[in-house]
């Protein structure tokens, strides 16, 4: 009877275990899919879209987390292949020094003409 | 004159956001894919079309041989236009033509082949679409150039013409 309990429990956990694992997977896999934009679609995240190409990159996202690469590795492997334009998110490089760079600039030239003005009025 | 210098940095600055926004606005915004990038070859692990053995790229792909690797289907319509000048380019003795069936029938490419000719020295199977994505391809069809030293150097998005073929002809010389 003892051993069918332990039995039991240790069953109930590594069922509760792999659960949480594939929901982890899962939410992993539809944030990745949600920042890849669909190549052959307009203006859709593969996410989204139903084209062939879309089925085939949710396959392979699904099959690398499986795998255990992380979300960056996974991104490097769709950047090498298409470009960096297959991600939503841009990352830091000679092409997106404006885009990164010119709100921050916009912010600080803002807050100089602030305080210029503030000092002024004193 | 403080002031004049605080109005001509705002006015460069906003001279510069225009100029870089309307170079944006210029630009197409639809995604334009890279087809002359060289890469090397993937590494991967596909079923054999004839014989439905597995095997490894290293051992389809050798050097000092010109490749043309031919992403087809039996479903896809444009495949069906091309297939006529796969069959011709399949003749010139430079090269060995490589086709990715993708996400076929088995029984349906079969008998496309049968109908309209067997242009490939080798047919991997692309069950699910994700051997054309270690390839760096959109869909069906698509073609690659791989050169001697097993690098890919063109991708033709869509059915070959008889232009294209001309340059794949010419790159193999």
């Amino acid at each position: 009877m003892r051993f069918f309990k332990i039995f039991l429990l240790i069953f109930l956990f590594t069922n509760v275990t792999s659960a949480n694992v594939e929901i982890e997977n899962n939410n992993l896999k539809s944030k990745i899919l949600k920042n890849i934009r669909c190549l052959v679609c307009q203006g859709q995240s593969v996410y989204d879209s139903e084209s062939e190409f879309s089925d085939s990159i949710k396959l392979l996202v699904k099959k690398q987390i499986v795998e255990g690469k992380s979300e960056e590795q996974i991104y490097e492997f769709l950047r090498d292949k298409y470009g960096d334009w297959i991600i939503y998110d841009p990352k830091l490089n000679k092409n997106t020094y404006i885009l990164w760079l010119l709100p921050l600039l916009l912010f600080l030239l803002g807050g100089a003409i602030m305080i210029n003005k503030l000092k002024f009025k004193k | 004159m403080k002031n004049k210098i605080y109005l001509s940095i705002i006015i460069t600055f906003l001279i510069f956001c225009f100029v870089i926004f309307y170079n944006g606005l210029n630009n197409p915004n639809i995604y334009t894919p890279k087809i002359n990038k060289k890469k090397n070859i993937p590494i991967f692990e596909a079923k054999d079309f004839s014989s439905g053995a597995n095997i490894r790229s290293g051992k389809i792909f050798e050097k000092n041989t010109f490749y043309v690797v031919n992403i087809w289907a039996s479903w896809c319509v444009p495949c069906r236009e091309e297939h006529e000048l796969l069959m011709k380019l399949s003749r010139n003795k430079n090269i060995k033509l490589i086709g990715l069936n993708y996400k076929d029938n088995f029984n349906n490419a079969k008998k496309f082949l049968n109908e309209l000719g067997n242009p490939y020295s080798q047919i991997l199977i692309d069950k699910n679409g994700l051997l054309s994505i270690e390839f760096g391809a959109y869909g069906v069809p698509e073609t690659f150039v791989v050169n001697k030293k097993k690098t890919i150097i063109k991708k033709f998005i869509g059915p070959i013409n008889e232009e294209i073929l001309s340059q794949i002809e010419k790159i193999i010389k």
